[in-house]
């Protein structure tokens, strides 16, 4: 059961970058469709700078620890900056349509997560990611000592912890902040905040480039932790992409809500395999779950339409001053 | 004592395009008054407030604030000069609480914590007397509070120079009187306050002094002790100026159209069409005056079935149509044209070619195939048979399908009786000029042949010829026994055209005059709600002698409105 | 005091809305902007393999395509079907109604027909069964689309995220379909599992039947928008809803009943892709191949415009079939290469849309007030 639970959270960190990207995109109004595409192209940057940087030492099983964590890390948010100022150039400034963009930045990245794995060496990547895999899932070190409370807290890598930090940290700045307040305006009523002197454009570009950096490094966590470095299993990450877009419905738009629905959704995806392998149906059955209590929210939302539990109003329109 | 002068205007000009919204305007607000600014619709009032609150530029002249010439080039910049300004269209967030929306956008490099906001928010408003709950949210408040916020909002950035504009146009009465009171309490502590108003009573109530803008030009300031309603009325109409605008007689003929006891709520919710009678006969153009915002809209939605009635009669022809669906109406014979400000959005698809807007309200009507008689002389029996039947499969095949033709027939015919600027008849509505766009709308309104006409604001931003054209085609109508109901901006070309006039004030209809009887001045009066001649004949007025059904009769639809209006609240 | 507020500074530019261009120049903008693409993707390929040049680029993009008679049917049968769920997501973009559920639509569509294969097939005449899975596809694909109309129309659901989902609980639906016909433990139905009866018939080639109804679809679709009532109801609903509801246009009954349309339409794109009397017949999470996705693109570069999305199926449909001679030819590995120059081509048109829509005018020079 602890072991469930323990895979259960591990995964949920994926789904917790990947929808507090979305949530943090779709605060300032906009429905980033490529977060899929953005959280591959965190396997391509974080993969990349770490075989980079195992490369360049002398010793590549001997890394250090921040280092690599660090440079991985960098190395995801830079390429999630890359797709994510595509999005934004487009839909921000030659306010394009979101939805086509943001499925197009999907297909895009995918193929561009092909193609940066081209650039690395098939034998020497495979060596690097396992080593920098045991590294990056690398368990908080006094984890072992304390019993089921250290394996169901403290035994996680690094990265799961500092999901949980962004989403709380997410949840603070909009809610208590004046750069929250301002992002909030802007998702809202744009013409509003314009009106008050408000840059709407910069907090847009703000706030898609964070949304997108936050979610390409749920993809380099997915393969360097969850799956251990088995680089090759990064087209499940596209998957992940699309659930955290249902889960930021499911969460009504709320960071702290999403650290709930993503151990909620970790839980789904990983419980079949605890599953008696001879039932297959109740796999199947189990893998509705998460979407069907998505569209029940979805509806459950619009049916009742009280204001608090929506969407921002303006999400989806590009604002364009002249237009009012 | 003459206090001093903290904003001053001097020669204000600004233009868009070729129309010329201010023309040399000069302006001076004191510390610790109250300015009315004065003036019909399109006078440019609020042009001139937008200059000053940093939203427009100035072509020509100069700003003067505390004797200090200025630029203001954004509502921020005019903010650092402590001019504020409350739009009639509020920009609120709706789902922020008041405190929220009254710090959004400050950079005052303090640490941003909401119960210091709070606070000094609630400090604010019980200086001036305020009622405000901080922590509301803005979609459970009403207009009133809403207000409120936006001055407060105003306020919070430290304003001196605060500008309303049409404060009072969403306010009951109460509201008003709140509102006043905490005008004048801003004026004791030193604020100067412009607000704009169309409102006489309110103009003599609140201001220290007036200054009047007509069609753009500033005619004058005078002090508000020292002038009378007649003589500010005076000045923000005009003298009547005559137009060449023949009033064709008719034949009156039963009232095709009776409004009795109509009550119609806005889109907030408040009342903006308040017991209102009315009718229009057959070949009658009755007018309907009023300030923008008054419940014309209102109106006509009702009348053409798009907006719930909330209480009493529309009867055409002695037959009920509340409740009956938009499409129902129409083919009645009772067609609708409002020209919004922004000349689209009703009854227009701006995406569609003209021929495709030509046919919005008849693409129902499929093509028609007839055997012509004369084909059928001295046929045998069986072949008269097998082609009337070939008609009649043609005319199933043609069914599921549109007519385009016939559209683009009258879409053609429409051009060249209009004189629509246009490539072709197949060019998208939106990249024609608003003028153009607006010929297209009443020109199918009044082609479909309808029997009620209700059409709002039908030449605004005409030209003149193009006016003379609608004017020409209403007319017309009317020779053809049309009854005609004209919501107009212009008192000259109405009181030159419509047969009687209806003035409504705030959704209350203030009296219904005979055109050729009534002056400008009358108007003028009625319009600013100084003068209600809807008492003066008692409760006669509005309802036809003749009418199409008996007291009795009146009575007996008024119940069954009750039963059916209590039954769809049931259901 | 020295004032800085008074610089009032303009813009180094100005973005505002244009008049349509002409036909001509929309075209010249949209060839020059998929060339520019191409030449991005043939760079990005020679950087990216050890050997090759931009050249080579083009030249196997055609290889690919015209290598054998083969290849030119498999793509014209790709281009059919994209072009026929483009068809079917035609009407309710017209509409505003973003339908990402085509994948689901087309998923559904193919189980309907694979449950009526697997219970029929064999048992009543093979005329029946595809009869029966015909209409089966058509009416499972169709409520597909319709519960998210339904929800749309009365309670102004957001449908793009609603649509979305239903693409994921169609999958579980075809998982779940597996589960239940595979036993032991195979998450695949492979073709030899159907029965051979009940079929679709191979007309001429096993690709003609395919082109043959996408023709149709597409002929249908581009009456039905342009000349018919309910093509015209659905655009005024899109254009603008106020003047719908003014003019007396039934705006739910017209969401729902486009939808319906719009989801049959795939539900015949599933039985197509399934059912096939040749190759894989079966059914798998993977049927719909991604067409909801990439139909959405070319509907919306096509600018709702039936010839234009035929246009852009026929481009996108090319570059997928050219694409893997050019993996091969540069030596590159990745089953989504060709997404990179095909996202990248998208990114190109998509910003087309803002060249034809906006203008932009550069100040002549600073001003400053003095």
């Amino acid at each position: 059961m602890i072991m469930f639970l323990q895979n259960a959270i591990r995964c949920s960190a994926a789904f917790m970058f990947g929808c507090l990207g979305e949530i943090i995109t779709e605060k300032s109004g906009h429905l980033n469709l490529g977060i899929p595409g953005i959280m591959c192209g965190g396997v391509a940057g974080g993969c990349l700078s770490c075989y980079l940087y195992m490369g360049a030492i002398p010793d590549y099983t001997q890394p250090s620890y921040i280092l690599l964590l660090l440079i991985g890390i960098i190395g995801a948010v830079l390429s999630g900056v890359f797709l994510g100022s595509i999005y934004a150039f487009l839909t921000v400034t030659l306010k394009c349509n979101q939805n086509i963009t943001g499925l197009a930045l999907t297909i895009f990245g995918t193929g561009f997560t092909d193609i940066v794995m081209q650039l690395m060496d098939v034998t020497k990547r495979k060596q690097y990611f396992s080593i920098a895999s045991t590294y990056i899932a690398k368990p908080l070190p006094f984890a072992q000592n304390l019993g089921w409370f250290g394996e169901l807290f403290l035994s996680y890598g690094a990265l799961v912890y500092l999901a949980i930090a962004l989403c709380i940290a997410t949840g603070i700045i909009l809610k208590k902040t004046r750069v929250g307040l301002h992002l909030r305006a802007v998702g809202e009523n744009p013409a509003a905040a314009d009106a008050v002197g408000i840059k709407v454009d910069t907090y847009k570009y703000g706030s898609i480039l964070t949304g997108s950096s936050v979610a390409a490094i749920g993809g380099f966590f997915y393969v360097m932790d969850l799956v251990q470095g088995l680089y090759n299993q990064y087209q499940p990450v596209e998957a992940v992409g699309w659930l955290a877009i249902a889960l930021v419905i499911f969460t009504l738009w709320r960071p702290y809500l999403a650290i709930a629905g993503s151990v909620l959704f970790g839980a789904l995806y990983t419980v079949s395999n605890f599953m008696d392998v001879s039932s297959q149906i109740t796999n199947a059955l189990i893998s509705f779950i998460p979407y069907v209590v998505t569209v029940i929210v979805l509806l459950s939302v619009s049916v009742i339409g009280s204001k608090n539990v929506q969407p921002p109003s303006s999400l989806g329109l590009n604002y364009f001053r002249e237009d009012r | 004592m003459q206090k001093e002068i903290t904003l001053e205007l001097k020669n204000i000009t600004k233009t868009f395009g070729k129309t010329v919204a201010n023309k040399n305007v000069n302006l001076t607000v004191r510390k610790g008054e109250i300015l009315s600014l004065l003036g019909e619709n399109g006078s440019g009032k609020t042009t001139l407030m937008n200059m000053i609150s940093g939203i427009y530029y100035p072509d020509e002249g100069q700003i003067f604030i505390n004797g200090e010439e200025v630029k203001i080039g954004s509502p921020e910049n005019a903010y650092t000069y402590g001019i504020g300004m409350i739009h009639q269209h509020f920009k609120l967030v709706d789902i922020f609480t008041a405190a929220e929306n009254i710090v959004l956008g400050v950079k005052d490099g303090t640490k941003f914590n909401i119960k210091d906001v709070n606070s000094r928010v609630e400090q604010i408003a019980s200086k001036y007397g305020f009622n405000i709950d901080v922590k509301k949210q803005i979609y459970e408040m009403s207009v009133s509070e809403k207000q409120t916020v936006e001055i407060i909002k105003v306020l919070y950035r430290g304003a001196d120079i605060l500008i309303l504009d049409e404060p009072t146009a969403v306010l009951t009465p109460q509201e008003i009187k709140k509102l006043f009171d905490v005008l004048r309490r801003m004026k004791e502590d030193g604020k100067s306050i412009i607000i704009i108003t169309h409102k006489l009573n309110e103009v003599m109530e609140i201001s220290d002094r007036v200054s009047i803008l007509r069609k753009g030009e500033y005619i004058g300031t005078v002090n508000t002790c020292e002038t009378s309603e007649n003589e500010l009325t005076e000045m923000m109409v005009g003298k009547k100026v005559e137009l060449k605008i023949t009033r064709t007689q008719t034949n009156f003929d039963k009232p095709l159209l009776e409004v009795r006891n109509l009550s119609v709520k806005g889109d907030d919710g408040s009342k903006k069409v308040n017991d209102v009678n009315f009718y229009i006969r057959g070949g009658e153009i009755l007018g309907v005056a009023g300030v923008a915002g008054c419940g014309q809209k209102e109106l006509c939605e009702a009348i053409a079935g798009l907006r719930k009635v909330d209480d009493g009669l529309i009867m055409h022809k002695g037959e009920s149509i509340i409740g009956k669906p938009a499409n129902e109406i129409i083919e009645m014979g009772i067609s609708m044209s409002f020209i919004p400000e922004d000349r689209l959005g009703m009854g227009l698809a701006p995406n569609f070619s003209i021929t495709d807007n030509m046919m919005l309200k008849t693409f129902r009507e499929s093509k028609k195939f007839t055997v012509d008689g004369e084909k059928l002389k001295g046929q045998p029996k069986w072949k008269a048979f097998l082609l009337k039947s070939w008609c009649a499969v043609k005319n199933v095949a043609h069914m599921p399908f549109v007519d385009r033709k016939a559209a683009r027939k009258r879409a053609t015919e429409l051009i060249k009786r209009l004189e629509i600027v246009t490539p072709s008849t197949e060019t998208p509505i939106r990249r024609l000029s608003g003028g153009n766009v607006q010929k297209v709308l009443v020109g199918r309104e009044i082609e479909s042949n309808p029997n009620v006409i209700v059409t709002a604001y039908p030449v605004r931003g005409l030209d003149i010829n193009s006016s003379y054209v609608i004017y020409d085609m209403l007319n017309e109508e009317k020779k053809k026994g049309t009854g005609i109901l004209f919501i107009g901006e212009d008192l000259d070309v109405m009181m030159a055209l419509c047969d009687k006039i209806m003035v409504l004030c705030h959704g209350k209809n203030m009296g219904i005059v005979h055109a050729s009887k009534t002056t400008k001045e009358e108007l003028g009066l009625m319009m600013t709600g100084a003068l209600d001649l809807s008492d003066a004949k008692q409760k006669e007025y509005g309802k036809a002698k003749d009418s199409n059904l008996t007291d009795e009769q009146w009575l007996e639809k008024e119940q069954q409105e009750q039963q059916a209006k209590e039954e769809r609240n049931d259901g | 005091m020295v004032n800085t507020k008074n610089i009032v500074r303009e813009p180094l530019f100005h973005v505002s809305k244009r008049d349509e261009l002409s036909f001509g120049k929309k075209t010249i903008v949209y060839v020059a902007s998929v060339f520019c693409a191409l030449l991005i993707g043939a760079i990005i390929c020679s950087i990216a393999s050890p050997k090759g040049n931009p050249v080579m680029f083009f030249v196997s993009l055609f290889e690919g395509v015209f290598a054998s008679s083969r290849s030119i049917w498999e793509m014209l049968r790709d281009m059919a079907l994209l072009l026929s769920v483009s068809m079917a997501l035609l009407p309710a973009f017209k509409m505003r109604f973003w339908n990402l559920g085509g994948n689901g639509q087309i998923l559904m569509g193919g189980l309907a027909a694979n449950v009526c294969l697997i219970t029929l097939g064999g048992v009543i005449g093979d005329f029946w069964v595809v009869l029966l899975s015909v209409i089966a596809s058509m009416v499972v694909g169709a409520i597909w689309a319709v519960i998210p109309a339904i929800f749309k129309a009365l309670f102004n659901a957001n449908e793009s995220l609603f649509t979305l989902m239903m693409n994921y609980i169609a999958q579980c639906c075809v998982t779940l379909f597996i589960a239940i016909v595979v036993k032991g433990g195979s998450s695949v139905l492979t073709d030899d599992q159907l029965p051979q009866g009940g079929r679709l018939p191979i007309v001429g080639n096993q690709f003609l039947l395919t082109i043959i109804v996408g023709a149709l679809i597409f002929g249908f679709m581009f009456i039905y928008t342009k000349y018919t009532k309910g093509g015209y109801e659905l655009a005024v609903v899109g254009d603008s809803q106020n003047t719908a509801k003014y003019v007396g246009i039934k705006v739910k009954s017209v969401i729902i009943r486009t939808l319906a349309i719009s989801g049959a339409i795939c539900g015949i794109v599933g039985l197509l892709v399934t059912s096939g009397n040749y190759a894989n017949a079966a059914i798998g999470v993977g049927s719909a191949k991604n067409m909801g996705f990439t139909a959405i693109m070319t509907t919306w570069l096509g600018n709702c415009n039936p010839i234009m999305i035929l246009v852009s199926c026929a481009l996108v449909s090319f570059i997928n079939k050219g694409m893997p001679q050019v993996r091969m030819a540069f030596k590159l590995k990745g089953e989504s290469f060709s997404n990179l120059v095909v996202g990248i081509i998208y990114f190109f048109i998509i910003a087309c849309s803002f060249i034809i829509q906006y203008k932009i005018t550069f100040s002549k020079k600073k001003k400053e007030a003095k």
